[in-house]
């Protein structure tokens, strides 16, 4: 349990996909203009990581793996399929993109009027894939540290996104030399607010 | 074709010219930022960079366009994805067995091509309505302009950072003895983001075209 939750915490603070690994960055510029919007693109973001990177998870661990098919039959222990990883790890968040955004219109019509039109943006959001990325190249022993570092990560990057949002409605009303508005200033206060993350660094619980 | 244009006219150069500094990809599209800002610690792995999404994105761009008319307009974007997910695999088993050193370096950024906006972008804006040869040439251009940022960056960051540039050292010793020191803080991501804040700034006070409104 300790050790989950050590998961839970470096996912958000110390490797946060924003501020380490600048994942999701085109997404997060684009959409941090008011805290609202911001807040519904990260609540979608950490709805598909927590359940992407399960799946994922299992089809690195029971298909793709080296060795990974050998509960079939002991004959295939020599079968690596990992080339094969980026096409199916896009194919699956594709797919539960997909099936994510009908079972939300299906059960929960006023939760899907709020990330409805985030949803298949998400496909293309690379915080999505780069969590299942790093969860292969991290190399997670149950399918419960790879849950709980999705989840993490997605709460990192819609922790990231509010405090960006938050800033920027302030900097509407401040005085910014006119070539640096708008992109330019985003750019350097994502990169002060990096510095101040990285005081987490090293962190262990 | 009755009024057939020639292969380089005025009109298809500017698809190469024009995103290297009024329309580039990163500091006015804004796409493709995430690998922009992570793989520029030196300036070896961003040239690599470059050269992987010049290859994805011109294929892909031909591709898509060749196709552009068979297919059916729900589902392009699963079919664009799967197109740029194989010359990434083509892309990566290539760094694997060629510059296997980098390609440690660059680790999941190779993979995360697949998601580049920068890609997808340019398949939805351009290869989806356009010629397969003119979207060749604006994948190139895209390329190049991403590849210039990329790389005036990590210049900058290795000069500073490291005190070298392509691995060899170019700050003399005599430097040192006098009390410089590399500026760690320049290989962390976050100059990184200053960095590129900085680049928009000198741009745009250069093009007040580019400046916002807000």
């Amino acid at each position: 349990m300790e050790h989950l939750f050590n998961i839970f915490v470096k996912s958000i603070f110390v490797d946060n996909l924003i501020f380490s690994t600048f994942l999701g960055m085109c997404s997060y510029l684009a959409v941090s203009k008011t805290v609202k919007t911001a807040t519904g693109l990260g609540i979608a973001v950490v709805f598909v990581l927590t359940i992407t990177v399960p799946v994922n998870y299992l089809l690195e661990n029971y298909i793709l793996k080296q060795g990974a098919l050998s509960w079939i039959d002991s004959s295939f222990k020599d079968v690596d399929l990992s080339f094969l990883s980026f096409i199916m790890f896009i194919a699956v968040i594709a797919s539960m993109v997909q099936l994510v955004e009908m079972i939300i219109e299906k059960y929960s019509p006023t939760l899907y009027n709020q990330l409805g039109i985030f949803l298949p943006l998400i496909a293309v959001n690379c915080a999505i894939l780069g969590g299942s990325l790093f969860m292969q190249q991290k190399q997670f022993n149950t399918i419960s540290e790879a849950t709980v570092y999705g989840f993490g990560s997605g709460i990192g990057w819609l922790f990231a996104i509010i405090t960006l949002a938050a800033i920027r409605e302030k900097l509407t009303y401040s005085n910014i030399p006119a070539p640096l508005k708008g992109l330019g200033i985003t750019f350097i206060v994502t990169g002060l607010m990096a510095l101040a993350f990285m005081g987490f660094m090293g962190i262990k619980l | 074709m009755k009024n057939k244009e020639p292969v380089f006219s005025k009109n298809n150069l500017k698809l190469i010219t024009n995103p290297l500094s009024k329309d580039n990809p990163i500091t006015v599209q804004v796409l493709g930022i995430c690998s922009a800002l992570a793989v520029t610690v030196q300036i070896k792995p961003a040239v690599i960079m470059t050269f992987s999404v010049m290859f994805v994105l011109a294929l892909s761009n031909v591709l898509i366009s060749f196709l552009r008319k068979t297919i059916p307009s729900r589902i392009r974007i699963i079919v664009q994805l799967i197109i740029v997910a194989s010359l990434v695999i083509i892309v990566n088993e290539l760094l694997k067995a060629y510059f296997f050193d980098v390609s440690k370096q660059l680790s999941v950024f190779v993979g995360l091509i697949i998601t580049n906006c920068i890609i997808m972008g340019r398949l939805e804006a351009f290869a989806l309505t356009n010629k397969p040869w003119l979207a060749f040439l604006d994948g190139i251009g895209n390329a190049l302009g991403y590849g210039i940022i990329l790389i005036i960056v990590s210049f900058f960051r290795e000069l500073l950072g490291a005190g070298t540039i392509w691995g060899f050292h170019v700050i003399p010793e005599c430097f040192y003895q006098a009390g410089y020191e590399n500026n760690g803080l320049m290989i962390l991501p976050p100059m990184a983001l200053i960095t590129i804040g900085v680049i928009i700034w000198i741009q745009r006070s250069k093009n007040k075209n580019l400046i916002e409104e807000k």
